[in-house]
C-alpha cells in the first residue's frame, strides 16, 4: 500500500519535472511554432548558473534562491540572442528552425565542455532539500516524500500560476494571446508582433533556466544534460497541443504517472517504449495534440 | 567553360568526381597493398595511437584516460624513449560511437602504422574494434575494468576482470554479513554479465538477490527504482550503473532517506572523478570496488599523483582507469624492450614469456602471459568527506586474472 | 500557370526532357567512371572502404531528399529504417558465420539464450534476409505512414514523432540484449555470403556493390522526380490543401515517397554491415538520424544528387576534421549546420546557382535587398538543378503545417519556370 502511494507520488514528481522542462518550450512552440532544440541547453545554462554562483556565494540555500532569478535572466538572454540572430530569419520556414536550433545546441554543448570541462560538475544542495518528510507510518514501511521533489512540484506549480496570470491578466499577456491566435490580425491592430515574439522567447527560455536550477537537485549537471531530457519535453508539448498551457500541464502529469506506473510493474526500458507507442497512438486520435486552438486555418 | 548552360550536367559530373576523389583521398601515406600494415618504425620516433572518446556522452570519462596516457608517454620520452626512439602519440576521437572506434582503429593501423593502440572504454567499443585488431594483427591495450569472458590474442587488458573486482567485492559484503542484495545497473553488457556472476555467486554462498533493475544508459529518473530498492529491505545494493545515471541515482537515494549506514551501496563504476561530479554530500560512506585509489600508499603512487596534478591541475583527482591506462603504456614499453623490437608478434612473444612487470602506482603489476591480463590487488574503498576514497579492505596480494572464472566452481555454468 | 497539368507545360517538359536525357546519360556515365574506375585506382584499401561507408550514407540521403526535399516531410527517424535493414543483413551474416544449427557467438557468450529465437529463424535463408532488408523497413513505413498521413500529422508533429520512434527503437534494441546484442550491436561479422570480409579484394567488391546500388537509387529517384508523381509530390509539399481540392489524396502521395525513402535507408543499412562490419543501436537513435538530415541540407535538399553529395561531403569532413582536430569537430559541425540551414536553404550547391543567376540578371534589375542568399520572397529559391531539369521549379522551403496552406493560396504558383533566362 505504501509502495502504491509512493509510486503515485513518484508519478507526480516525474510529471513536475516534465512540466518544468516543457513549460518554456510550450510557450515558444505555441507562440511562434518554433521547435527549439536548444531548449535543453538553456536548461543546462540554468544548472551551470547554480554551479557558478556557488563559487561566489557560500551557503547552498542562499545560492539556490539567488540562482532562480539569475538563471531566468541568463537563459532568457540566450533565448533573445537566438531569436534575434537566427530564428527571426526563419519565420517563413518554421520547420527549419528545428534543424538550426539543433546545430545551436551542438555548439552550446561543446562550449560548455570547453568552459566547464567534460565531466559533470557538482553543486551543493541545501541540507533541507536532501532530506524527506514522513507522511505516514505503517507496518510495511514509512511513506516518505523527498523534499527536493516537493520543492520541484511547488516550483512547477508556481511557474504555471505565474505564467497563467501573466497571460490572462496583463496587457503583455493579451498581446501574446492575440499574436498566437492570429498573427496577421494582431499586427494589423497595431501590436508590434516582433517585440511580442522577443518577450515571449525571453520568458520561455528563462523558464528553461529555472528548470535547470531545479534539476541540479535531482540529476547530473554536465554538457549533455540537455540532450537527455529534450525529447521528453518535446513529446509533452506535442501531445499537449499548441497555444494552451493546460494541455502541457495535463500531459506532463499524465505521462509522469504513466511512466511511473508502467515502470513499477516492468522496467524503465519497457516503460519508455510503451510511453512512446502510446503517444503515437494518441496522435492518431488527436493529431494536433490534446487541446488545439480553434482557428480558421484549413490545417 | 561551365558557363554554357548545356554543360550543366558535365559540370555536375565533374563536381561529383572531384568530391568523391576529395572525399576519399585525405592522407595517402603508407598505403600499401599489404593487407597487414606493420608498424612504421623506420623514423627517429615510434608512433602509438590513443583512441578515446573526446566528444559525446563518454567523453566525461575517457578524456581523463587520454590525459593519463599522455603523462606516461611524456615520462617515457623524458627518460629516453623506447629502444632509443621517442614515442609520438597520435590521438583519435572515438566520439562515443562504436563504428567510429572501429574506423579510427583501422586508420591508426593502416594509415599511421602505429606500433600499438591504447584506449577504448565501453565494452561495446572494445567489441567493435576487436575484429579490426585481430584482422590486422595489431595490438590494443584496454585500460578499463570489464565483464571478462574475453581473451583476444591481440588485446592486453590492464583493467580488472571480474575475479579481481566483483568477486572480491562479494566476498567483502559476505564477510560483513550483507547477505541480501539488490542489483541496480545500466542496461548494457557489463552490468548484465556482472549481475549474472553475482547471482551465481549468491546461489552458491547462501546470499539472496531481492531484485534486479536496469536503466538505459543516460537515464536520469530513478524514483521508481529507489522505491523498489527501499521496499525490498535488502541489506546492501550492488551498483553497476554508469555515467550520468549515478548522479541521479545517488541524489534520489539520499532523498528517499536511505543512507550508507542503513543500506550501503557498493559501486564498481564510481571512481574519484565520478565522486567529484556526484558530490560527497550524497556519497559519503558508500563503498566502491577497484584496484587503485588516489590514496593508495606507496612511492610510485605519490610520484604519479604529483606528476598528474602538476600537469593537469591540483584539483584533478587520479582514478583506477587512469592508473590502468598509465600502466598500460609502461607495460608495453617493458614488453618491447624485452622483445628488442616493435614487431607485434615479437612483443606478444615477450609478453607470453612472462616476467613483464612494472612498479605501478597500485603496487607491482605483472602481465599474465596466457590470458594477457594483469595480476591486480582488489581493494574495497569508502568515500570520505573530502571526496577521496580510502581503502577499508584489500586482497593482500595481487589476484591472478581469470577472465572465464575457470577456477570457481560456482561459475561453471556461466561461460 | 504553366504547370504539369497544362498542355503547354507538358509540351515544354517533353522538349526539355529529351534534351536532358542525353545530359543525364552523360552525367550517370561520368559518375560511374568516377566511382568504378577513378576511385578504386586512386584510393588505398582503407580509404576505399571509408568511401563505401560514405556511399551508404549517400543512399539514405537520396531517400531523404525525396521525402523531405520533394515531399516536405522532415524525416528525423531514418535511423530506424537504416537499422532494420542493417540488422536484417547482420542477423543473416551472424547466422551464416555461426554455421547451421549453431547460435551466433554473442548469444552463446552471455548465455542468456539457449535456443535461437523464433524471429531469428527465417534469417538463416539468404533469400529471406535479402528481401527483408528492403521489405521490412518499407512495411513499417507503410504502416506508420498510412496511419499518420491520413490523420494529417504534419510538420513539426511528424518530425517529433519520427524522432520519438528512433529513440524508442534504440531503447528497445538495447533492452533486448540477449537476442539483439544490446548496446554492442551485432559485431565481428566475418563473411559475406561465403566470401571472407577480411580479404581486401572482397572489400573492394563490397565497395562496387555499394556504388552500383547508389547509382541505381539515384536513377530510381530521378525517375520518380520526373514522373507525374514527382510533380504531384512537390505540389503536395507546397500546397497540400490545393492538391486535395484537385481531387488527389495527399496522404497517398506522401506515403509513396516515405516508403521509398524507408526502403533506400534499409538498403543502405544492409550495405553498411559488410562495409563496416558492425551494426549497433548507436546508428539508430536520434543523433544519427539527425545527422542523416544534415548531409541532405548541406547538399541541397530538393535536388537529385545534392543530398548524396552532401552526405558524402559531411561524412568525409567528419573523418578528415576529427583526424586533425578531434575536439573541434563538434563546433564545425554545429556551425556549418546553422549557417547552411539558416542562410543557404538550397544547400552549399546553391552558391554556384546564385552566382550564375546574378550574372544572368541584367544590370540594374531590382534584387530583394533583405532576403538571405537563396531565398527570394514570394518565389522559389535558387537551387542548382544538377541532373534534374525540373528541380529549379520547386521550392524546398515550406512544407509545414502552418504557413503552407495560408501562404499557398496567395503565393504565385511554384510551377513557373524561372531558369529559362538566356545567359
Amino acid at each position: 500500500m505504501t509502495l502504491v502511494f509512493s509510486q503515485l507520488f513518484t508519478g507526480i514528481s516525474i510529471g513536475a519535472v516534465l512540466l518544468l522542462i516543457a513549460l518554456g518550450l510550450s510557450l515558444t512552440f505555441g507562440q511562434m511554432n518554433v521547435i527549439n532544440m536548444a531548449h535543453g541547453e538553456f536548461i543546462m545554462a540554468g544548472a551551470y548558473t547554480v554551479y557558478v554562483l556557488q563559487q561566489v556565494i557560500s551557503g547552498a540555500g542562499v545560492s539556490l534562491l539567488v540562482a532562480l532569478p539569475v538563471a531566468f535572466l541568463v537563459a532568457g538572454a540566450m533565448g533573445v540572442v537566438l531569436e534575434r540572430l537566427l530564428i527571426r530569419r526563419l519565420y517563413t520556414r518554421r520547420l527549419d528552425t528545428l534543424l538550426v536550433t539543433w546545430g545551436v545546441s551542438l555548439l552550446l554543448q561543446q562550449l560548455a565542455r570547453d568552459v566547464f570541462g567534460a565531466p559533470n560538475v557538482q553543486t551543493q544542495a541545501p541540507e533541507l532539500l536532501t532530506g524527506s518528510v514522513k507522511i505516514l507510518s505503517t507496518g510495511a514501511g514509512d511513506l516518505v516524500l523527498a523534499n527536493s521533489r516537493l520543492f520541484i512540484l511547488a516550483l512547477a506549480l508556481l511557474a504555471v500560476a505565474a505564467l497563467t496570470l501573466l497571460l490572462r491578466a496583463t496587457p503583455l499577456g493579451r498581446r501574446v494571446r492575440a499574436v498566437v491566435q492570429n498573427r496577421d490580425l494582431a499586427a494589423a491592430s497595431g501590436i508590434a508582433t516582433g517585440r511580442v515574439d522577443r518577450v515571449t522567447f525571453f520568458i520561455g527560455s528563462g523558464l528553461a533556466g529555472v528548470a535547470g536550477v531545479a534539476l541540479t537537485l535531482v540529476g547530473p549537471i554536465g554538457p549533455t544534460m540537455g540532450t537527455n531530457i529534450i525529447i521528453d519535453a518535446f513529446l509533452v508539448v506535442v501531445v499537449g497541443g499548441i497555444g494552451q498551457l493546460k494541455g502541457t500541464v495535463i500531459v506532463a502529469f499524465a505521462l509522469g504517472m504513466m511512466q511511473s506506473l508502467v515502470e513499477y510493474s516492468t522496467t524503465i526500458s519497457v516503460a519508455k517504449v510503451l510511453v512512446f507507442l502510446a503517444i503515437v497512438a494518441f496522435l492518431q486520435w488527436r493529431p494536433q495534440g490534446l487541446f488545439t486552438l480553434r482557428t480558421r486555418s484549413l490545417a | 567553360m561551365f558557363r554554357v548552360r548545356g554543360h550543366r550536367t558535365a559540370a555536375t559530373a565533374a563536381v561529383l568526381t572531384a568530391a568523391l576523389m576529395l572525399g576519399a583521398c585525405g592522407r595517402t601515406t603508407g598505403q600499401g597493398a599489404a593487407p597487414q600494415a606493420s608498424a612504421d618504425t623506420s623514423g627517429a620516433t615510434v608512433k602509438i595511437g590513443l583512441l578515446n572518446s573526446l566528444s559525446g556522452t563518454m567523453a566525461i570519462s575517457e578524456v581523463t584516460v587520454k590525459n593519463a596516457l599522455l603523462l606516461a608517454v611524456e615520462e617515457i620520452n623524458a627518460a629516453g624513449g623506447v629502444l632509443g626512439k621517442k614515442i609520438e602519440p597520435i590521438s583519435e576521437d572515438g566520439a562515443s560511437d562504436w563504428p567510429t572506434f572501429a574506423e579510427k582503429s583501422q586508420k591508426l593501423i593502416s594509415q599511421d602504422r602505429v606500433a600499438a593502440v591504447f584506449g577504448c572504454w565501453t565494452s561495446a567499443s572494445r567489441k567493435a574494434v576487436k575484429p579490426v585488431y585481430e584482422k590486422n594483427k595489431a595490438l590494443l591495450f584496454y585500460p578499463v575494468q570489464y565483464e571478462g569472458l574475453e581473451q583476444s590474442p591481440y588485446i592486453y587488458y590492464t583493467g580488472a576482470t571480474t575475479n579481481q573486482q566483483i568477486v572480491p567485492a562479494l566476498d567483502y559484503l559476505k564477510s560483513k554479513g550483507k547477505t541480501s542484495l539488490y542489483l541496480v545497473g545500466s542496461d548494457y553488457v557489463f552490468p548484465r554479465t556482472a549481475n549474472k556472476i553475482i547471482k551465481a555467486y549468491a546461489a552458491a554462498n547462501g546470499m539472496k538477490i531481492l531484485g534486479e533493475e536496469y536503466a538505459p544508459l543516460g537515464s536520469t529518473e530513478f524514483s521508481t527504482i529507489t522505491n523498489k530498492v527501499k521496499a525490498s529491505g535488502a541489506s546492501a545494493v550492488f551498483n553497476t550503473l554508469n555515467g550520468d545515471s549515478n548522479v541521479a541515482f545517488f541524489k534520489e537515494y539520499k532523498s528517499a532517506g536511505l543512507t550508507a549506514a542503513k543500506m550501503p551501496v557498493l559501486s564498481v563504476s564510481i571512481a574519484e572523478e565520478e565522486v567529484k561530479s556526484i558530490g560527497t554530500q550524497y556519497l559519503e560512506g558508500q563503498l566502491t570496488a577497484w584496484n587503485y585509489y588516489q590514496t593508495t600508499p606507496g612511492k610510485a603512487n605519490e610520484t604519479f599523483v604529483k606528476a598528474y596534478k602538476a600537469k593537469y591541475g591540483q584539483d584533478k583527482p587520479t582514478s583506477d582507469p587512469m592508473e590502468a591506462a598509465y600502466v598500460s603504456v609502461h607495460l608495453w614499453k617493458a614488453m618491447v624492450e624485452k622483445a628488442g623490437s616493435f614487431d607485434v608478434e615479437k612483443v606478444r612473444a615477450a609478453g607470453a614469456g612472462g616476467g613483464i612487470t612494472f612498479d605501478a602506482p597500485e603496487g607491482k603489476v605483472t602481465v599474465d602471459g596466457p590470458t594477457q591480463h594483469v595480476f591486480k590487488t582488489a581493494r574495497i574503498g569508502e568515500v570520505g568527506p573530502d571526496g577521496l576514497i580510502s581503502e577499508v579492505w584489500n586482497s593482500g596480494e595481487p589476484i591472478k586474472p581469470d577472465p572465464y572464472l575457470k577456477d570457481y566452481d560456482w561459475a561453471s555454468g556461466l561461460a | 500557370m504553366t504547370g504539369p497539368g497544362t498542355a503547354a507545360g507538358r509540351g515544354r517538359f517533353r522538349l526539355r526532357a529529351s534534351q536532358s536525357r542525353a545530359r543525364t546519360a552523360a552525367g550517370f556515365g561520368l559518375a560511374a567512371v568516377a566511382l568504378f574506375a577513378v576511385a578504386p585506382l586512386a584510393l588505398g584499401d582503407f580509404r576505399l572502404n571509408l568511401l563505401a561507408k560514405y556511399l551508404c550514407m549517400a543512399i539514405v540521403a537520396v531517400g531523404i531528399g525525396l521525402a523531405w526535399g520533394r515531399g516536405g516531410m522532415l524525416v528525423l527517424g531514418q535511423g530506424v529504417f537504416f537499422g532494420l535493414g542493417g540488422y536484417a543483413m547482420a542477423m543473416h551474416l551472424k547466422l551464416a558465420d555461426a554455421g547451421p544449427g549453431d547460435l551466433p557467438d554473442f548469444m552463446r557468450l552471455y548465455g542468456q539464450v539457449e535456443r535461437l529465437p523464433w524471429w531469428w529463424e527465417p534469417f538463416t535463408s539468404p533469400v529471406f534476409a535479402l528481401a527483408a532488408v528492403v521489405l521490412v523497413p518499407m512495411a513499417l513505413a507503410f504502416l506508420l505512414g498510412s496511419l499518420v498521413f491520413r490523420r494529417r500529422v504534419r510538420g513539426a508533429y511528424f518530425a517529433i514523432l519520427s524522432q520519438a520512434l528512433a529513440a524508442a527503437m534504440a531503447i528497445y534494441l538495447i533492452g533486448e540484449q540477449g537476442t539483439t546484442g544490446g548496446t554492442n550491436g551485432l559485431t565481428d561479422i566475418q563473411g559475406f555470403f561465403g566470401y571472407d570480409l577480411a580479404d581486401p579484394a572482397n572489400q573492394r567488391v563490397v565497395y562496387f556493390i555499394v556504388a552500383a546500388c547508389l547509382l541505381l537509387m539515384l536513377a530510381v529517384a530521378r525517375q520518380l522526380m520526373l514522373s507525374r508523381y514527382g510533380e504531384l509530390l512537390v505540389a503536395t509539399r507546397d500546397a497540400e490543401e490545393r492538391v486535395r481540392f484537385l481531387g488527389y489524396d495527399p496522404a497517398r502521395v506522401k506515403l509513396v515517397a516515405y516508403v521509398v525513402a524507408a526502403g533506400m535507408a534499409g538498403l543502405a543499412g544492409a550495405l553498411f554491415v559488410p562495409a563496416v562490419g558492425i551494426i549497433s543501436p548507436a546508428l539508430i537513435g536520434v543523433v544519427p538520424s539527425i545527422e542523416f538530415v544534415i548531409g541532405v541540407a548541406l547538399g541541397g535538399r530538393a535536388t537529385l544528387v545534392g543530398p548524396a553529395l552532401g552526405a558524402v561531403g559531411l561524412a568525409w569532413a567528419k573523418t578528415a576534421l576529427s583526424e586533425q582536430f578531434p575536439a573541434g569537430w563538434t563546433y564545425f559541425e554545429g556551425l556549418l549546420f546553422v549557417l547552411v540551414v539558416a542562410f543557404l536553404p538550397g544547400g552549399l550547391g546553391s552558391v554556384a546557382g546564385l552566382v550564375r543567376r546574378r550574372r544572368a540578371v541584367p544590370a540594374g534589375a531590382p534584387e530583394a535587398p533583405e532576403a538571405p542568399p537563396g531565398v527570394r520572397p514570394g518565389g522559389p529559391p535558387e537551387v542548382p538543378s544538377f541532373l534534374d531539369p525540373r528541380a529549379a521549379s520547386s521550392s524546398p522551403l515550406e512544407g509545414t503545417v502552418d504557413g503552407a496552406v495560408d501562404g499557398a493560396l496567395e503565393a504565385p504558383a511554384p510551377g513557373e519556370p524561372t531558369r529559362e533566362v538566356a545567359p
